[in-house]
């Protein structure tokens, strides 16, 4: 098992309620609480490896009654607090002291560029690519985290153990299973897999659908 | 003085229980620690909410109808061909176009959170990040179609991209008929948001 995250085939929500181009946020805090999380992101504390496994950490029970960007509040405060950025106290409402890091503030001039520099996922590594376009592959069986127990990754439950194709290779990318946790960037090849709908689902919509996933090579292993 | 941590594993139970006070009182901490600059987070909504959104995703689309040399570089190399037009950055660091046909209509997720291309589309519509949209695209993505009145013609395969890794993709819908003497300001308008996340067609 993952964690609550995990939702991909799950049965019982309900319809996808529509909304126009226009609404970007639709509370003020909702844009607060992105910006303030982009800002904070920006002290290079963590990477986004991380930050996905803090909201995925939050509970169950809050995972769910949360609404979106209170995820994100619950994994930024919990970040904030894991790497000593800010005390428990200081959270509950100490008087607070600053902060060695003010120096890296995000600055209003130098948030444009910080945007458009983005922050490239590919490395250089030595782990040569195992698999070519078209070849035959089966994801790991337990969609779990290889190197922590109960850690971070990117290989959802619905598609564990299921055989697809590659269908493209994206060069070696950091591996967040590594990544979340401090244990380097240990960049392997990145592929995307191609499953049919009836690898995946007992009763797929139809029989020429697929579902396409980006997978590492350590996540899959030749089809049998 | 110090306080009581109930629940240490889930610091946030700290903070004030409503949600907008919730980042107040966060925003507040991290600028009285001189780790934010409120003026920064201003600049970062108004870039979103101006400056980068789906309309430049809609400029990449008509410029592929219009230019089949760009439509090829943005087939085989979308990272390349959308930074020369200025679109690249956070959450778009990776980018592959899928281009619709009439045998393969294609629609994005991300069922683990809510990754999406933010240089080209802008921030997710809360329908993408809703639970009932990651839950349900990659199992039945026809029926939320149906959702959103989509139905593909007889014979269509459904290829649902599920965005696991840093990399973003970009869907270029079918050209609509009767196009051929707009110019590119014109065909941008036709092109949709969602017709870019692939759960409209034009």
């Amino acid at each position: 098992m993952s964690r609550v995250h995990d939702m991909g085939g799950r049965f019982g929500d309900g319809p996808v309620i529509h909304e126009a181009e226009v609404e970007v946020f639709h509370e003020d805090w909702h844009a607060r609480a992105l910006a303030l999380t982009l800002a904070a992101g920006a002290l290079g504390q963590w990477n986004i490896d991380t930050s996905r496994h803090a909201r995925e950490c939050l509970s169950p029970q809050d995972y769910m009654r949360f609404s979106y960007y209170e995820k994100w509040m619950g994994g930024l405060a919990a970040l904030l607090v894991a790497k000593g950025v800010v005390t428990l106290d200081e959270l509950a409402g100490d008087v607070p002291t600053r902060s060695p890091l003010s120096t890296k503030a995000l600055k209003p001039e130098s948030v444009a560029g910080v945007l458009a520099k983005g922050g490239p996922a590919n490395r250089p590594s030595n782990i040569a690519p195992s698999f070519a376009i078209g070849a035959k592959v089966q994801a790991r069986k337990l969609a779990q985290n290889t190197l922590v127990n109960g850690g971070h990754t990117r290989l959802p439950r619905y598609a564990a153990g299921a055989q697809g194709r590659i269908v493209l290779y994206h060069g070696t990318h950091v591996l967040p299973d590594a990544a979340a946790h401090g244990l380097g960037d240990r960049a392997e090849p990145l592929y995307a897999v191609a499953f049919a709908a009836a690898a995946l689902w007992a009763h797929p919509e139809h029989p020429a659908d697929e579902v396409v996933l980006d997978l590492w090579q350590s996540y899959l292993e030749p089809a049998p | 003085m110090p306080h009581d941590h109930s629940d240490p594993d889930h610091p946030h139970s700290l903070l004030p229980p409503d949600p907008a006070l919730r980042v107040k009182a966060l925003e507040t901490l991290l600028a009285a620690k001189g780790l934010i600059d409120p003026a920064a987070l201003d600049a970062i909504i108004d870039t979103y909410q101006h400056k980068i959104g789906p309309r430049n995703g809609a400029a990449v689309v008509a410029r592929a109808w219009a230019e089949p040399d760009f439509r090829d570089w943005l087939l085989r190399d979308a990272t390349a061909a959308v930074s020369a037009m200025g679109f690249y950055g956070r959450q778009g660091e990776h980018m592959v176009a899928v281009e619709n046909t009439h045998a393969v209509h294609n629609m994005v997720v991300c069922t683990l959170c809510s990754c999406y291309p933010w240089p080209l589309l802008g921030i997710p519509p809360a329908w993408y990040k809703s639970d009932a949209y990651r839950a349900r695209a990659v199992r039945e993505p026809r029926a939320v179609l149906a959702d959103f009145g989509v139905v593909l013609p007889e014979g269509c395969a459904v290829r649902v991209w599920d965005s696991t890794a840093e990399v973003r993709y970009l869907v270029i819908p079918d050209r609509p008929a009767g196009t051929e003497g707009l110019d590119a300001e014109a065909m941008a308008a036709l092109v949709t948001r969602d017709g870019m996340i692939g759960t409209a067609l034009l």
